[in-house]
């Protein structure tokens, strides 16, 4: 059974304008995602900006509240009976890009970390003395840190600090937003490490959104590729990597600067920028930027197709009957 | 554009009405009943039926306020229980003086201010800059009533150039333009520009030197533009700040000059203000604080407009 | 508490690395105050100001309202009276450092109240946003559309002379402006990813305000305040000089400056001496706050 389950997950923000505040328009920030991520495994999320990444990642929280969906944790929905909003971000914590706003300026590294096991009643010295075993274990002297200030550090010693926040409350699922954009790829790759280590350590399962498709490939299982608030393709690392089937994957991916002069691609890169989530286009959203697009993208919206084991892509040249003239077979039978 | 403007006008109506309501709601402020807070302790009868009926005293509050609204909205701000003449001819007389007042303070204020703050922003850090501040927090920290006094002291009773009080000779309020009536306004509008001076100062301090520190400027000097340019890049990047500044330190001189007409005597809205509080007339301190308090909402929103039109970030 | 002394000794003869404890934010902002000078020769001054205002009986030479007839209106050192008389024979210095008393209360006072009160409803405006806060923001924006002078006194005027109500008067004054940098504050803390966390762990909006908005938003709010008290300062003293606060023959600045303004002819130095004592403080004032601004603005 999957640990959490995202069933057509909808969030339109409204923009209102105009001489009485009407809404006139709707950004489509995340429109109709559903996947599941398994315990134990880490479940890449790729994408350019604006794509619904990080409103997935908060709609997932419940930092701001979904219009349409479902949201089943542990095979419990959210918000029912069975699993108390408290409860849930007890199991899931997450971590955000950037790591000096992710700290309050006015607390102690200890105290930040403390924080939130006090919150789920956890007295203030059992608590503090979590803070101090989790900055041991994330890669930072206790000693040393617990009575610092949040702008005494680098950038990366913060984020470690965020990591053992997240992790004070002992979840099961980690969304980590961004979380190693913003360091050194030197720090990064020791972050990383550290993230593979404490998954491993406390069991975790991770949802990694990144914008970096390295970093994605290094750190996770199952990869997801979403496109202004849909879903384009999602598969097993290597399968998505190796065997992109999706257009658009393949652009992003020819896109991934390679030292090796062999391993370079001639799949035409993306050009321009993506369309405009308050408008999208009709259809298939990336027919605009493809080049195989044809009338039938226009008519109609491509829906997930199972085209692997557990590999799925939204393109109508994956799909038999869609009409489009270039179908390309399917290899391996679903 | 079209847009935020019209919407910045009719904002007017729904604020306007909140200010008619406080104005309205000081009557209730008054210890008592309201209609003995209107009244002087000597009113006669008829004067009491009189007011009963102007302010609908029988009625729900409600309806006393829109009644009220309604007639301010045509011109009629009652009658001064003082003086027995409409309060809007009242306000009449007074608001061109106190205009002619703030416009000359705001003058010799904004241009002081100006380059102040400009020689401060270009030199910060310096001794100059030093001096230039602290003018500037002192035009902000003197009670200008006091500052008032002082000038009277010094450029009245002690050097006999200038006149202390009043608006012409005589205690006449028949302006004309000529010294004899133009030297009774130096004292009062110097010492009333010492407050916008302060403000437009900082003000323009700061944001010259915000804007030399941007790199944008860096930039410029960078291609090799000359300081003239360079200080037409400053002037127009600050333009829509400093014009905010000064259109509200207009404002709240134009309602803020009552301590200093009271010292003057000058005779504006701010003296009148004065002889309503004293002689508790209500329908006149209604109708004047009203009167400017309009004055000065519309003054905010020809502000915002004039600053959306030079800076069009500011309009979404 | 006590591991730094201890451990800072030992950390010279052990191997593990001493506990690292840092000044707090508030203690580094103290420290940089003190090593600004000009602010600390105000606040010195506004302490004086305060003492002064409390021990006014011991300090005080004379008797601030026994008048005399006779010595009327005395010049700045004449014998007995250092700093001349009044228009009633009172002793000036007397009068002056007894008026500490009564201006630095509705000079203070008003602020304080505006303090707690607008920053509780800015706090609410921002942190809940939405309704509640398009409800308190538009009501304080009536209150803008009034220049502060103007709505000090209309309100005065209205309830009338008094020492209470000056006080409320300008309150309400303060209220509006306070309000407004608090929500603005607010609104900008609670969008950083720090509430977001604590809201991600199950924190509730109390705690969130408690822990996370207050401790940020309290020190800019507080400084702004600070700022205001010159303002009020000023006010408080005018509404006294146009007879709308205090009423004779208390001893206040204010209404001091107002009595003599007959004084000014005759003996115009002893007139403006009260304006010397407001001027002062308010100077004070504005220049500690900006001394705290700058302590404040702590860049990394």
């Amino acid at each position: 059974m999957s640990l959490l389950d995202v069933q057509g997950l909808v969030k339109h923000f409204p923009i209102k304008s105009g001489l009485l505040n009407r809404q006139t328009a709707t950004v489509r920030a995340v429109d109709g995602v559903s996947f599941a991520i398994a315990a134990g495994e880490t479940l890449g999320v790729v994408g350019e900006s604006g794509c619904g990444k990080s409103t997935t990642a908060r709609l997932i929280m419940h930092l701001i509240e979904h219009d349409a969906g479902n949201i089943a944790f542990d095979g419990k929905t959210v918000g029912s009976q069975h699993m108390q909003l408290k409860e849930l971000r007890r199991q899931m914590q997450m971590v955000f890009q950037d790591s000096y706003a992710s700290l309050n300026p006015r607390l102690t590294i200890e105290e930040s970390i403390a924080f939130g096991p006090q919150v789920h009643g956890l007295g203030r010295t059992e608590a503090r003395a979590r803070a101090r075993d989790l900055l041991a274990r994330v890669g930072l002297n206790p000693a040393q840190f617990i009575r610092r200030y949040p702008h005494e550090l680098s950038g990366g010693q913060r984020q470690r600090v965020n990591i053992a926040r997240a992790l004070a409350l002992e979840p099961k699922l980690v969304i980590l937003d961004e979380s190693v954009s913003a360091l050194d790829k030197s720090v990064q790759a020791q972050v990383l490490n550290l993230l593979a280590d404490l998954k491993q350590e406390f069991k975790l399962t991770y949802m990694f959104i990144s914008h970096d498709l390295n970093v994605v490939q290094y750190i996770s299982d199952r990869v997801m590729v979403m496109y202004l608030g849909r879903i384009a393709e999602i598969g097993p690392v290597g399968e998505i990597y190796s065997n992109p089937r999706h257009p658009y994957t393949r652009a992003l991916l020819s896109a991934m600067p390679s030292v090796d002069p062999d391993d370079r691609t001639e799949a035409p890169p993306l050009t321009g920028d993506p369309p405009n989530p308050i408008n999208p286009p009709s259809g298939c959203r990336f027919r605009t930027r493809c080049e195989h697009a044809e009338a039938v993208c226009k008519q109609k919206e491509p829906v997930l197709n199972m085209i692997g084991t557990g590999h799925s892509a939204a393109c109508h040249m994956m799909n038999a009957g869609s009409g489009h003239s270039k179908i390309i077979p399917i290899a391996v039978a679903a | 554009m079209f847009t935020y403007i019209l919407k910045r006008i009719l904002y007017v109506i729904p604020i306007g009405l909140a200010v008619s309501l406080v104005c309205f709601s000081l009557v209730f402020l008054a210890p008592g009943d309201p209609l003995s807070a209107i009244l002087p302790p000597d009113a006669t009868t008829e004067l009491i039926e009189r007011l009963k009926a102007d302010y609908g005293f029988d009625k729900p509050l409600p309806v006393q306020f829109g009644k009220w609204v309604l007639r301010a909205a045509q011109g009629d701000l009652g009658t001064s229980i003082a003086t027995g003449r409409p309060v809007n001819s009242e306000i009449a007389k007074a608001i061109s003086n106190t205009f002619m007042l703030a416009m000359f303070a705001c003058g010799i204020g904004f241009s002081f201010g100006l380059v102040f703050g400009f020689v401060a922003g270009y030199v910060r850090n310096t001794w100059l800059d030093k001096v230039v501040t602290g003018i500037a927090v002192t035009g902000v920290s003197l009670p200008h009533y006091w500052l008032g006094m002082v000038m009277v002291i010094i450029f009245a009773v002690l050097l006999d150039w200038l006149p202390a009080m009043g608006a012409g000779a005589g205690g006449s309020d028949a302006w004309a333009w000529d010294w004899e009536h133009v030297r009774f306004l130096v004292l009062p509008a110097v010492t009333l520009s010492f407050i916008p001076m302060g403000i437009v100062t900082r003000t323009t301090r700061a944001v010259v030197a915000e804007i030399l520190n941007q790199e944008f400027v860096q930039a410029l000097r960078a291609k090799g533009m000359d300081s003239l340019g360079v200080f037409k890049h400053v002037v127009k990047n600050a333009a829509p700040t400093l014009l905010a500044v000064m259109g509200i330190q207009l404002g709240y001189l134009l309602g803020g000059s009552i301590l200093v007409e009271t010292v003057f005597s000058w005779p504006g809205t701010g003296f009148l203000l004065n002889t309503a509080i004293f002689q508790r007339d209500l329908p006149l301190l209604q109708g004047t604080i009203l009167f400017l308090a309009m004055f000065f909402v519309v003054l905010n929103v020809l502000v915002d407009i004039l600053q959306s039109i030079f800076d069009p970030r500011i309009r979404r | 508490m006590s591991a730094p002394l201890a451990s800072a000794a030992a950390a010279v003869f052990t191997e593990p690395p001493p506990v690292v404890v840092s000044r707090g934010y508030w203690a580094t902002v103290f420290a940089r105050v003190l090593r600004d000078k000009v602010t600390v020769f105000c606040a010195l001054v506004l302490i004086c100001m305060l003492l002064m205002a409390i021990f006014a009986p011991w300090i005080a030479p004379k008797d601030p309202t026994a008048t005399s007839m006779l010595k009327r209106l005395a010049l700045i050192g004449s014998e007995g009276y250092l700093l001349g008389t009044d228009e009633l024979g009172r002793d000036m210095l007397s009068r002056l450092i007894y008026g500490a008393r009564l201006s630095l209360f509705i000079g203070i006072v008003p602020v304080i109240n505006a303090f707690l009160i607008g920053t509780l409803l800015g706090v609410l405006a921002g942190f809940l946003g939405g309704r509640v806060n398009t409800v308190i923001m538009r009501t304080i924006d009536v209150f803008f559309a009034f220049p502060s002078v103007l709505l000090a006194i209309a309100i005065s005027g209205a309830l009338g002379a008094g020492i209470f109500n000056s006080i409320v008067s300008l309150t309400i004054v303060f209220i509006p402006p306070i309000t407004r940098v608090a929500e603005s504050v607010t609104t900008q803390v609670r969008g950083l990813d720090f509430v977001e966390a604590a809201r991600a762990s199950g924190a509730n909006a109390l705690t969130i305000i408690r822990v996370h908005i207050l401790g940020n938003v309290l020190g800019p709010v507080f400084i702004y305040a600070t700022s205001l008290m010159s303002v009020c300062m000023i006010l408080a003293s005018g509404l006294s000089f146009l007879g709308l606060g205090t009423k004779p023959p208390a001893a206040e600045w204010g209404l001091m400056l107002n009595t003599l303004r007959t004084a000014i002819y005759t003996n115009p130095w002893v007139a403006a001496l009260p304006g010397v004592m407001i001027f002062t403080t308010s100077i004070c004032f504005n220049m500690m706050s900006d001394g705290l601004r700058q302590a404040m603005d702590i860049k990394e």
